[in-house]
Formats: C-alpha cells, sequence, structure tokens
C-alpha cells in the first residue's frame, strides 16, 4: 500500500474551528442563536394553535385555583381587618343600678365620638330573651328573682385602630355601675383560626397542582421529543451538543409556562370581573368602603415567574429523561 | 488519522460483525470499503463516528483513542467527520439551504459565514439552484448530493460515506464517486463503504475487503 504523504501544513483539511474566532463575535453568535431558537420554538407551538392553547388553559385552570382561592383569602382578611375594630363591647351593670341611672348613662355612652352604637338590655328584656333562646321558661320561673343583670352593648365606631376597642374597654371599666366589661372578639378570632386553616388548604392545593403543571408540561414535551425523534438523531449525528438539542424544548417549556401563567392571569380577572358588581352593591348595603381587590401587577408578576418556572421543570424533566434514549444507530 | 488495531465489534446477541480488524488509513488518503452483505461494512463506519463502540481492540481516530472518548465529547468527534448515508437522512421538513446549514449552526459558526459556506458547498455538488427546495421535491441523486454537501459544509478531514450511490444509476454514481476523489485532493480522508465493484474499480484507490468480519484484502492504487 502506498499512503500519501499528509497534506502540507497550511491547514486545508482542517475545519476553521469555531474556537479561533474572537470573543465577541461567538459572544453574539450564540446569543443570536438563542433568540432564534427562542422565537423557533414559540414559531413551532404557534403552529399546532389548538393543541397549544388546550395546554395553556390547562396549566392556566391548574394556575387560577390556587391563585383564585388566596385572591379570595387575601380579602377576607382584609374584610376581617375592618371588622376588628368593629368589635363589640359588653357592659353588664351591677343588679343594683336603678333603670334610671342606666338609661342616664347610654345616653352618655351615645355621646362619645368613638362609639357608633349603644343598645340597652334592660334586666326583664334579658331575662325575657334568655327565656326564648334557652327553653329553660319554666325553671327560671321558679326563681324568685331574676338572676340577669341589665346589659349595655357597645358598638364602637368603624375604622378605628384595634387599640381603640381595648382603651374603650378600660376606659368603660372604670365606670361605677360597670360590673363586668368585656370585649367580644371570639368570633373575629374564630374566624381567624379558619381562614389560616383556608389558607392551609390553598397552600396544599397549589403544591398539588403545581405538581400537576409539571407533569402536563413535562408529557407534552416528551410527545413533541417523539415528534421529532428522527431530527434528533440526524443533529446527534452531525455532532449537535446534548444542550443544542435539548434547547428548544426548554424554551417550549418556557413558552407553555409563559402561556399557561398569563390563561391564569386572564381566567383570575374574568373571575373577579364578575364578582366585583355584586360585591360592590353589598359593600354599599353595609356603607363598607370595602372593594375587591384584584392580584395587582406584583401579584401577576409573582404568578407567571412561577408559572414559567413550572414549564421550565416539566420540560427539563422530560428532557432529561427522554433524550438520552434516542441515539442514532 | 483512521487507525483500526486488533477491532472486534459483536452485536448483543448477535454473533461477531468484525473480527480482530487491523487497519491504517493516512491522513489525506481515500479507500473503498467493500464486501457481500453482511460483512460488516456499515459496522466498521459506525465504529469510526461512535455510532458503535468496539468490543475489543482499538479504534484511534486522529490520534484520539475512541474507547477512552466520554460521552460528551462524542459531538465533537463526530464535527470532524462527515458522514453521507445512502438513505440521506435529510430533515424533510426543512430546506435544502437549512439541511446544508445545520452542521454550520451545530458548531456555532457565525451568521454571515454560514449563508457563504452554504453556498459554496451546494456549488460544488451543483445544486445552487435548489436551495429553496424541500428533500422531497429532489430526485434520488439530487437528495445524495445534498447530503454530501451537508457532510463537506464544515471541511472535515475525514469523510465517510455508506452505499452512497446504492440507488443511483450508473452515471449518477460515477458522478458522486467523482465528487468523493474531488474532496480526496484537497486533503480529506475519505472511506467509502459499497458492493459496486465494477465502479470502484474503475477509480483507482485503496480497496479494502471484508468477509464475514475479517479484512482479508487491502489492495493499494495503482501508482
Ligand atoms: N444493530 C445490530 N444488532 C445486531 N446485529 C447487527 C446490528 N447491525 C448489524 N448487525 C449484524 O452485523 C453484521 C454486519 O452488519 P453490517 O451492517 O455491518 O453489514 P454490511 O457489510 O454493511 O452489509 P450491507 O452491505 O447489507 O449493508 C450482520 O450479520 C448484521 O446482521
Ligand atoms: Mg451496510
Amino acid at each position: 500500500m502506498t499512503p500519501r504523504p499528509p497534506p502540507d501544513a497550511d491547514g486545508v483539511r482542517a475545519p476553521a474551528a469555531p474556537g479561533d474566532r474572537r470573543l465577541a463575535t461567538r459572544l453574539a453568535t450564540w446569543a443570536l442563536r438563542h433568540a432564534q431558537v427562542f422565537f423557533e420554538s414559540l414559531g413551532r407551538l404557534s403552529r399546532t394553535p389548538f393543541s397549544t392553547l388546550m395546554t395553556a388553559a390547562v396549566i392556566g385552570i391548574a394556575l387560577a385555583l390556587p391563585t383564585g382561592l388566596h385572591v379570595i383569602l387575601k380579602n377576607l382578611q382584609q374584610l376581617g381587618g375592618g371588622l376588628e375594630s368593629a368589635a363589640r363591647i359588653s357592659l353588664f351593670l351591677k343588679k343594683d343600678t336603678s333603670e334610671a341611672a342606666a338609661r342616664r348613662m347610654v345616653r352618655e355612652l351615645s355621646a362619645l365620638p368613638e362609639v357608633a352604637r349603644v343598645r340597652y338590655i334592660s334586666r326583664d328584656e334579658a331575662l325575657a330573651e334568655f327565656k326564648r333562646l334557652s327553653g329553660f321558661g319554666a325553671a327560671l320561673d321558679a326563681l324568685a328573682e331574676n338572676p340577669l343583670p341589665a346589659v349595655i352593648v357597645v358598638t364602637p365606631a368603624l375604622r378605628q385602630a384595634p387599640e381603640a376597642a381595648a382603651r374603650l374597654l378600660a376606659q368603660f371599666k372604670a365606670y361605677p355601675a360597670v360590673d363586668l366589661a368585656q370585649l367580644d372578639q371570639q368570633w373575629i378570632q374564630r374566624l381567624y383560626a379558619l381562614m389560616d386553616i383556608a389558607a392551609r388548604g390553598v397552600q396544599v392545593l397549589a403544591v398539588l397542582l403545581a405538581l400537576g403543571v409539571v407533569l402536563v408540561v413535562g408529557n407534552t414535551i416528551r410527545l413533541a421529543i417523539q415528534n421529532r425523534r428522527d431530527e434528533i438523531v440526524i443533529i446527534k449525528l452531525i455532532g449537535g451538543t446534548d444542550a443544542f438539542i435539548r434547547r428548544p424544548f426548554l424554551y417550549a417549556g418556557f413558552w407553555y409556562g409563559l402561556m399557561g401563567g398569563a390563561a391564569a392571569w386572564l381566567f383570575i380577572a374574568l373571575a373577579l370581573g364578575a364578582l366585583a358588581g355584586p360585591v360592590d352593591q353589598l359593600a354599599a348595603l353595609y356603607h363598607s368602603g370595602f372593594s375587591l381587590q384584584g392580584l395587582g401587577a406584583e401579584g401577576a408578576a409573582v404568578l407567571m415567574g412561577l408559572s414559567v418556572v413550572l414549564g421550565l421543570a416539566g420540560s427539563w424533566l422530560a428532557v432529561g429523561r427522554h433524550l438520552r434514549e434516542i441515539e442514532p444507530r | 488519522m483512521i487507525r483500526f488495531s486488533n477491532v472486534t465489534k459483536r452485536y448483543p446477541g448477535g454473533q461477531e460483525a468484525l473480527s480482530d480488524v487491523s487497519l491504517h488509513l493516512a491522513p489525506g488518503e481515500m479507500a473503498f470499503l467493500t464486501g457481500h452483505s453482511g460483512a460488516g461494512k456499515s459496522t466498521l463506519l459506525k465504529l469510526i463516528a461512535l455510532l458503535e463502540r468496539a468490543t475489543r481492540g482499538q479504534v484511534v481516530i486522529n490520534g484520539q483513542n475512541l474507547a477512552k472518548l466520554g460521552r460528551r465529547r462524542v459531538p465533537l468527534l463526530r464535527r470532524n467527520i462527515g458522514i453521507i448515508f445512502q438513505d440521506h437522512r435529510l430533515l424533510l421538513d426543512r430546506t435544502v439551504y437549512d439541511n446544508v446549514a445545520l452542521p454550520l449552526i451545530i458548531a456555532g459558526f457565525p451568521a454571515r459565514e454560514i449563508g457563504r459556506r452554504v453556498r459554496a458547498a451546494l456549488d460544488k455538488v451543483d445544486l445552487l439552484g435548489k436551495e429553496r427546495a424541500y428533500p422531497i421535491t429532489l430526485s434520488g441523486g439530487e437528495q445524495q448530493r445534498v447530503g454530501i454537501a451537508r457532510a463537506i459544509v464544515t471541511k472535515p478531514p475525514i469523510l465517510l460515506a455508506d452505499e452512497p450511490t446504492g440507488n443511483l444509476d450508473p452515471d449518477l454514481s460515477r458522478e458522486i464517486m467523482g465528487l468523493f476523489d474531488q474532496f480526496n485532493q484537497v486533503g480529506v480522508t475519505v472511506l467509502v463503504a459499497s458492493h459496486d465493484l465494477d465502479l470502484i474499480r474503475t477509480m483507482n484507490k485503496r480497496i479494502l475487503v471484508l468477509r464475514q468480519g475479517r479484512l482479508v484484502d487491502d489492495t493499494a492504487a495503482a501508482a
């Protein structure tokens, strides 16, 4: 055999390796490539608009559910904050307080600017109400004397700090006729406890549905990988790296996440829009300045960001699992 | 450039496709690989591009021992090898231009260089007018030439072809083999698997003959 002499050293054969070029050019090329693949993967999704929108809607619903519940809870908390200052104070009067003295005290309290409303329940009224509500009428009749005190129920003016109610309480305790003064806040505390439980429930739901989003995107990307199997094989044959092959699928996951986030935002906006009218009417009936708060710009940004992260996570999962299995033969 | 030392390849569950093959192709050399169907021609080419790994023995490409080449380095090896298949393996949903540009994009060539190189490669295979066409609209010979343009567009130092003329008529086959000869003239190491002995003999190149996985003949080109 007569092998040819090696070709001369002017490098006819050596491919001009990209490594030879200036860094700036390489960076520009790299960025351009990314931008191209970024929009190419969007173009690819837009060529199957129906299935793309379906996937986005599924993600949107999965995200809108916990996010919407979160928004509702936030509104309830805001409402609860308004109610807290409206806590009622019950003043139980000493039994020897005369009816006239009690009436005088009611007038005095009504005049205070911090007080919105005062209701007086005389001993007889209290007894009648108790009989009606408890059903112990006969037993009470057997008693020689009415055991119940008269009560003055004071509703502090709205839009006051919660401390104001406490201050009023201390003030009322000092009245000589007052036996016992009680700030009736229990139901608000119960409401808060309930809302804490609900918030925890929403968190659990959010985690589950986020997992669902990852799986939905993962499955969608898995199908896309299978559809483009031949292409992947060819790219591997001509020296495409894993990163190169991965890129369009990761960007597709990004787009799914973004579209799903936008869909979720839209769903929430529509739902809140439908609720806003009735809520405003209700608030007007109660002379409350309350109005439904939406997600806000910050909330929308967080929703989008999370959605994109979930989309990327889903595609990363699919790509990691399935690209390795495809090897040229 | 290509060195096999006592290479054996056994497919899982099969018999030996290559048995104890040793050969050396110097840089810039051109050779044909021939033998009956099932003799192991494709297998030998696959070992060079790491589409398969040798069971025993050493394959050294461009000074690199392939047994020591990790998964992550495989793409870099393949960028230095242009491969041409009988079924050309083009992307059917992309134009001729995009198919030929793909290796350049993968290797990270800057945009303005890509257009120039793609057109130069298409010019070499006489397909400049078909840039915008899709592969299915081309004849078999034209598709094969697109595959060749894609294999040479990055100017790799090694060119492998597996039955590149399998489906083509004699004139076209000769034309394609002539192209390989041209690349070899500018220094590319070329290895072509083919069972078209008549055509091969007219090319006046080194001929390697496989029989049942063994290298049984190695005829140098006539001076
Ligand atoms: N992936 C595989 N798994 C198992 N056996 C294989 C595989 N590929 C090839 N073989 C076997 O290895 C042997 C050599 O096959 P190879 O494809 O290298 O032959 P060839 O010379 O290219 O044949 P042809 O001229 O028909 O293309 C054959 O016996 C074949 O059955
Ligand atoms: Mg073969």
